[in-house]
């Protein structure tokens, strides 16, 4: 068995047994419907992580407007069940549909945004998909569709001058979103959509495409010497990730009644909240992702004991933890009393 | 025919020349050297060669093909490959790793394939794990198959770039300084080992060197650039032999 | 209103941004990070003025100048509080601090001042100017004069002193600037003490001329400037000046005449069109990697 194999058994095992014991504690009663009700989000959050590392971790490009893919999965794939509320379809095999259109969509724009995007470096990168994020989150506000006996209308104006006839259903109301998208989403359906996040981004990693995108991270001088096609790469990488944070937007659209693009879902205050995730979990590593965004998704409401102070709180904690992870010191403090380590030490004295 | 023509090839930055009316004829098997003194252009002809800069004028000519200012993927593709003066080793991966990348082209199974996890995924990675540790041997670098490329010491980084290069099965190879910064251990130990696969491989090699040992050990045959222009070509012991040469390296 | 008057609105806001802009690119400069909590430090500015002028019935002028002493202060205690151990860290991990900064601000001012959007009292007294058709207020006229007044002192600051010549060589090679002598650290200080009293100013502005305020109002206004920096090209003062004005006379024409609700959006795209036709912004440098 491979290390590599080992490693992702582990993650997959990690999230069952993490799943297995919200389940137990909830059908037991144990569990507060305050984070009940968080489930659903810490799968958003996590695979929204894991699909950012595969940009930022693999591809190597920071990116601020992550946000924007999971706005652009969350409006298609509920304007989508929307449409199939009424059309009697299962309502599994709907969700399922949803979902593989957000990420399809997603993808879409992961590659229209990529190609402009991916020849800028560094910082300008940043901030050019942080443009693209708040355009979209722009968009989706002045947006109106609805649907009527002639077809789709569509307008940047008002509902007004959708000009539907009476039959009419407005779907997308602007700022006012949609409202009304069926309640797909499940901890289990999350939990499953994270597992299969999981395998793709793992296993793109581990073959010939993902050791192409992480040698351009590397070396892209080098990568091109030896015959790597550097756009195809990068815009590959890049729409997968956009992919999988579509897929994200379906699962959190399918979560709320009402739907809309908000700074605080869909802005680039959240593109940055999951870059945080990303960071702290350890860049490249999928596995630390998940842990960090449960861990944080869940740390504000641990902490609403302490109501007011909390965001306070975990703005410290958030400094804090970069200060102790970068200092010398404490990092040596840590391997030493780690305790793989101090096993090791153990085992070496026995002998 | 030669295996690579270079026709008066030439290139400016702005208004500087930085190399003029260059010729250049390698024949199959040859091993050829690159030399001249600091900033005279040897590192930019590679870099023409190569699709890193585009000539302003002359043709490069590669086994009847001409790859005059294509795209650097493309012309690795045609059969260029390269080392660099400051290695370039795709550092976060495995030295395994980093032949594989190498070996991309030659195994050209999908994506979805991976992902999947399909059969032809299976067996193509079979064959492009044989294939490199086979490479890696040939480098006396296949103990260490496993580390990070960072973790190697320096001689052995050097030689798994060259070990990379050949994975991308080239006609002609192409060294940018490969004995700098070693000791001459390492540098005859490098010398054998170019020797090497100019034999193993049937390759076309040629070299920028600033090593007089390694020069005039093994190459056959030399053009010496001076200011950006070819001061002098022929065979190795007469092209270290002319006065001018002499002149060019050690000042009047 | 006609053209005339949202351009002169556009400049008015644009001064603001390029006030802001020039922190931003300062602190990229030399620390070669992007401060997140910048945009933040312009609200605390706020709250500081408010508290001085309603509750203690502060002059305004001696408000602001109180302002700019307690954001110099703030800029200076940030950088070596939370910046400075990460000198040698990974630019990511000093982002994600700088972002840490910026939401504790936003939260300790929720925690003081409450989340009410409060209604800021203008510290510009000097009366409108009427010149036919068109109308400028006293805010726009000292703002705009305030910019002018900054960048003419920047630039004879950086071009004529001694910190000033510290500062350009520390941003061009921090360690080679070490090795000549010069006081990296004491450098950077100064130039956060320098950005974040411009913050202050610009704070003071923004709040005079929209005269409200929450702990969120310093946010937006700084990506605005974090992107006006990279539009005049990240790191260049006159770039910050020109990147400023721009996006603020572009998202004014957006807003009068095609959508206020599209502004940004418009204003973003032609962010992204400047750096796609040419990368580094508009006055910034271009650089090659040498192979």
């Amino acid at each position: 068995m491979s290390k590599q194999f080992k490693n992702n058994l582990i993650t997959y095992g990690i999230i069952i047994v993490f799943f297995a014991i919200m389940q137990t504690l909830a059908s037991t009663g144990n569990l507060s419907s305050l984070f009940k009700g968080l489930l659903v989000p810490i799968c958003v959050y996590a695979i929204m992580a894991v699909s950012l590392n595969l940009t930022v971790g693999i591809l190597g490009e920071l990116s601020l407007g992550h946000a924007g893919f999971m706005c652009v999965g969350a409006f298609a794939s509920a304007f989508f069940s929307m449409c199939l509320k009424d059309s009697g379809m299962n309502s599994v095999l709907r969700f399922i549909l949803a979902i593989l259109l957000a990420a399809a969509v997603a993808a879409i724009f992961g590659v229209l945004i990529g190609i402009p995007v991916l020849r800028l470096r560094g910082d300008y990168l940043a901030i050019v998909t942080l443009a693209f994020g708040e355009i979209i989150k722009n968009l989706v506000n002045v947006m109106y569709i609805g649907r009527d006996s002639k077809g789709f209308h569509i307008s940047l104006k008002d509902t007004a001058a959708l000009g539907l006839e009476t039959d009419g259903q407005v779907i997308i109301k602007g700022p006012q979103g949609i409202t009304g998208t069926p309640n797909d989403s499940s901890f289990i359906a999350g939990t499953i959509i994270l597992l299969i996040a999981v395998f793709i981004i793992t296993n793109f990693v581990n073959s010939r495409s993902g050791r192409a995108v992480m040698s351009i991270r590397d070396n892209r001088i080098a990568s091109e010497s030896i015959g790597i096609n550097i756009s195809k790469y990068k815009i590959m990488a890049f729409a997968l990730s956009a992919s999988i944070a579509g897929a994200a937007g379906a699962l959190y659209a399918h979560n709320l009644n009402t739907l809309n693009a908000l700074p605080k879902n869909f802005g680039y205050n959240m593109s940055i909240m999951i870059l945080v995730y990303v960071v702290l979990g350890g860049i490249g590593s999928i596995r630390g992702s998940i842990i960090a965004a449960t861990i944080l998704t869940a740390l504000p409401e641990l902490l609403r004991g302490f109501s007011d102070y909390r965001m306070i709180i975990y703005s410290v904690v958030l400094i804090a933890l970069m200060l102790i992870s970068n200092n010398p010191k404490a990092k040596t403090f840590l391997e030493q009393h780690d305790l793989r380590t101090i096993l090791r030490r153990a085992e070496k004295e026995d002998k | 025919m030669a295996l690579l023509d270079v026709n008066n090839l030439g290139i400016s930055f702005g208004g500087l020349r930085a190399v003029d009316s260059f010729d250049i004829h390698i024949e199959k098997g040859q091993l050829y050297g690159l030399i001249g003194p600091n900033g005279a252009g040897k590192t930019t002809v590679f870099n023409m060669l190569t699709g890193v800069y585009k000539p302003t004028d002359g043709t490069i000519v590669l086994d009847g093909e001409n790859i005059t200012g294509k795209k650097t993927t493309h012309i690795n593709r045609a059969g260029v490959a390269r080392t660099f003066q400051n290695i370039r080793l795709f550092k976060n991966l495995s030295v395994l790793d980093n032949v594989k990348v190498g070996l991309h082209n030659d195994y050209p199974y999908s994506t979805l394939s991976g992902i999947l996890r399909l059969p032809s995924y299976r067996k193509q990675e079979k064959a492009m794990n044989e294939k490199a540790m086979e490479l890696l041997k040939v480098f006396d670098l296949d103990k260490e198959c496993d580390y990070l490329a960072s973790n190697l010491p320096y001689g052995k980084q050097r030689k798994l770039e060259i070990a990379r290069a050949l994975a991308t099965n080239p006609k002609l190879l192409l060294l940018d300084e490969p004995a700098a910064g070693m000791n001459p251990n390492e540098t005859g130990e490098l010398m054998e080992t170019i020797k090497l696969i100019r034999d193993e491989f049937d390759m076309t090699i040629l070299l920028i060197e600033h090593d007089m040992k390694l020069v005039s050990g093994i190459c056959e045959k030399l053009t010496v650039l001076n200011f950006g222009r070819v001061l002098a070509e022929g065979e190795t012991s007469e092209v270290l032999n002319n006065p001018e040469v002499i002149k060019a390296y050690l000042g009047d | 209103m006609s053209f005339l008057n949202y351009c002169i609105n556009g400049l008015s806001l644009g001064s603001v941004y390029a006030i802001i802009a020039l922190g931003y690119t300062m602190v990229y400069g030399i620390a070669k990070m992007l401060n997140f909590a910048h945009g933040d430090v312009i609200m605390v500015a706020g709250f500081v003025i408010y508290t001085m002028m309603n509750s203690l019935g502060v002059n305004p002028i001696v408000a602001v100048l109180i302002s700019v002493i307690v954001c110099t202060a703030l800029g200076v205690t940030i950088e070596k509080i939370a910046y400075k151990p990460l000198r040698k860290a990974t630019p990511l991990a000093v982002l994600i601090t700088a972002i840490g900064v910026s939401y504790f601000l936003q939260n300790l001012a929720l925690l003081i001042f409450g989340s009410d959007t409060k209604m800021f009292t203008s510290v510009v007294k000097v009366p409108q100017l009427k010149l036919g058709e068109i109308i400028i207020t006293g805010e726009t006229i000292v703002t705009i004069i305030a910019c002018i007044i900054i960048m003419v002192c920047l630039t004879l600051f950086i071009k004529k002193t001694k910190a000033g010549q510290a500062m350009l060589a520390v941003s061009e090679d921090k360690d080679a600037a070490e090795l000549m002598g010069i006081n990296v650290n004491a450098t950077i200080s100064l130039t956060f003490a320098i950005g974040s009293g411009l913050a202050a100013i610009a704070g003071a502005l923004l709040c005079s001329q929209y005269t409200s305020l929450t702990p969120y109002t310093g946010a937006m206004p700084g990506i605005k400037a974090f992107v006006a920096a990279v539009f005049g090209g990240i790191g260049s003062i006159p770039g910050a000046l020109i990147g400023g004005l721009l996006l603020g006379v572009i998202e004014n024409l957006s807003k009068a005449y095609i959508s206020s609700q599209m502004a940004d959006a418009i204003v973003f795209s032609v962010l992204i069109i400047v750096l796609l036709v040419k990368p580094t912004g508009i006055l910034g440098k271009k650089i090659n990697e040498k192979v």
